[in-house]
């Protein structure tokens, strides 16, 4: 764990619905231009450990602290300037314009500073040709690039009142082609590398070991390996949590480690 | 695009034109301006016609402009002043709150399907102030109170109130609303409304029966000073809203939790969009009884022409529902006269067909 002041963090949360225990116990902080993945099985918690971060769910008991404050205490639109959300599968009814959908990021701001920066994150997820396009008739994964330049640019609003935020994302790659899986998560790095805490759940272990500074590994609600790839990415963890065979090699560049299942079960 | 090469003289006009347009619809005042313009026009020609007709020169001559015969101008002020004004000014008034209402709440339900009508909320505020007419006169009965002139519209507010929030609960569900649910939780709840009108006519003696019918089709031929004064109070807190919750409406259709990502008070929000949509459709019913489908008529046509942004579309609706409602009134009184046709059958005539076309191509969304 980062000596720095973590930029958020929770104190032993626990979440239950339904009679079933979601999340148990769990404490993580996450330290400012940290690259964190979020992996684990479905139903390990991970949406639910994120909706938590972001304030939409409240914990049975702990506590989640944003910038050493209790994100309960924060107002919706303080909160909005220091956290950006991607979630899955946004559907959009009316038809709105690409444009019209990433200057939303800005909230009510207008005026020349925020069309720069709806012109750049359009720039940055390479749509800026189909900005006038209603969003309703581009590809998922084209609607996805736009909903994540709206988070960049609601990301870099708030990053101008208090300095950087918190990024969460919530399976950003699902939908995109490779070209674009490593466009986005190159972006979310660059936004690191300014000192924006990156977590992102990611399903794709050899993305997540290509792109995360720390792999944090849920399941069954708790936390089951939390360190660097190539310490929490290991035959044993994909045994024990994923119960599946397989084999984690090291790429010949850097060391990163690949999984490359071997065992149907 | 076929046939148009980029360097047409051609394509790069319709490029700067589409590109003037682009920012004509972005600017809420530039389009409430020309909305203005037209309703003034649309008010105008509604002041010449009607049973006892006032050609253009007299109108002039009646305000005061140009010069005419003393007699006739004072025949033709009464008339304005005291039976055509009003009307205009209520039809007004009621076009802009029922489309108004039909914005917000399909902002709030995410779905362009969405109008108090339709759904139920108008006939809720119906059996309400149905409930105060017939109830309210038996419980009053005994004793020397006369029920107050306000006592119909905050029924009816309550009552539309109650069935926008109950539609909610029933509809929405974390976040999300099936319109398939929202549109036969309507019906159910509009048909068990109607039950019970049917039930207090029943009950009602002639007088009542009479203010009662007169809900159901829906009328404005009562109109009269007071009652716009009335009405005024509801469409004043409806404008003085309407810029706090243009940004949210937009956000929410993200989604409730995208729109909370963003910094919306989600619940908050809500709660003032049913209170404003009760508040519109409840005061509308109180003093019209039940029109239906200016509220879908309206913003959908408004969303083709200006987009589905609420800082532009909403005050658009509050302007293009007036115009709506004045211009339907205006055919209402004119078409079989001396006689008028209720004005709920004239906007029923255009909007039913104009719903069903919409719910063809919302198909995907409501299910096969």
């Amino acid at each position: 764990m980062s000596a720095r002041a973590a930029a958020i963090e929770t104190q032993a949360v626990s979440v239950r619905a339904g009679g079933k225990t979601l999340l148990d116990q769990v404490t993580l902080a996450f330290a400012p231009g940290e690259c964190i993945a979020i992996v684990g099985p479905n139903g390990a918690g991970k949406t639910t450990l994120l909706r938590l971060l972001c304030g939409e769910l409240k914990p049975r008991s702990g506590a989640v602290r944003l910038q050493g404050r209790d994100v309960a205490s924060y107002s919706p639109r303080i909160l909005a300037e220091h956290r950006a959300v991607l979630s899955q599968d946004v559907t959009v009814v009316f038809p709105f314009t690409v444009v019209e959908i990433v200057r939303m990021g800005a909230g009510d701001r207008r005026g020349p500073r925020v069309e720069s920066l709806v012109a750049d994150a359009l720039h940055e997820v390479d749509l800026a040709a189909l900005g006038e396009r209603i969003i309703t008739t581009l590809s998922g994964g084209e609607q996805q690039r736009a909903h994540f330049a709206r988070v960049l640019v609601q990301l870099a609003c708030g990053e101008a009142v208090h300095g950087p935020g918190v990024l969460m994302l919530d399976e950003p790659t699902a939908s995109l082609d490779l070209r674009h899986q490593l466009d986005l998560l190159t972006a979310t790095r660059r936004c690191a590398a300014r000192g924006v805490t990156v977590i992102a759940i990611l399903h794709d272990l050899n993305l997540a070991a290509l792109f995360a500074d720390r792999i944090v590994v849920l399941s069954d609600g708790r936390v089951a390996g939390d360190g660097p790839p190539r310490e929490t990415i290991t035959d044993d963890m994909l045994a024990r949590v994923f119960k599946v065979g397989a084999a984690v090699g090291r790429a010949p560049s850097g060391g990163v480690p690949f999984v490359l299942p071997h065992a149907m079960r | 695009m076929p046939g148009v090469t980029a360097a047409s003289p051609a394509a790069a006009s319709s490029r700067r034109f589409a590109g003037a347009w682009a920012s004509v619809r972005r600017s809420p005042l530039i389009v409430v301006c020309v909305l203005c313009v037209a309703l003034i026009v649309t008010a105008t020609i509604a002041a010449t016609i009607g049973a006892a007709g006032i050609p253009f020169q007299r109108l002039m001559a009646a305000a005061g402009l140009t010069a005419g015969d003393p007699a006739l101008i004072e025949r033709d002020r009464l008339v304005l002043w005291s039976i055509r004004l009003p009307r205009i000014v209520m039809a007004c008034m009621i076009g802009a709150m029922l489309a108004a209402a039909g914005t917000i709440m399909q902002g709030l339900f995410r779905n362009p399907l969405a109008e108090p009508g339709l759904v139920g909320v108008s006939a809720g505020a119906a059996l309400a102030a149905a409930m105060t007419i017939v109830l309210g006169d038996r419980i009053l009965a005994g004793s020397k109170v006369v029920l107050p002139f306000a006592a119909l519209p905050i029924a009816a507010f309550v009552g539309a109130l109650i069935t926008t929030a109950v539609l909610y609960r029933f509809a929405t569900r974390e976040g999300r609303t099936s319109i398939a649910t929202l549109l036969l939780a309507g019906l159910a709840i509009g048909a068990l409304a109607q039950a019970a009108i049917g039930l207090l006519i029943f009950m009602a003696d002639d007088r009542q029966l009479r203010d009662i019918t007169f809900w159901t089709l829906g009328s404005l031929s009562g109109s009269t000073w007071g009652k716009a004064g009335a009405i005024a109070p509801f469409l004043l807190v409806l404008l003085m809203s309407v810029p706090f919750i243009v940004n949210g409406l937009d956000l929410m259709v993200l989604g409730e939790a995208e729109a909370f990502h963003m910094g919306v008070a989600v619940e908050r929000l809500k709660r003032a969009a049913i209170v404003l949509v009760a508040a519109a459709a409840g005061a509308a019913v109180a003093f019209a009884g039940i029109i239906g489908f200016v509220g879908i008529v309206v913003p959908h046509l408004l969303r083709l022409a200006l987009g589905p942004g609420h800082r532009v579309l909403l005050p658009a609706s509050l302007c293009f529902g007036a115009i709506l409602l004045l211009a339907a009134d205006t055919v209402a009184r004119v078409l079989v006269a001396p006689a008028e046709l209720p004005i709920g059958i004239v906007t029923a005539a255009i909007g039913a067909p104009f719903f069903l076309v919409l719910l063809m191509r919302q198909r995907a969304l409501v299910g096969p």
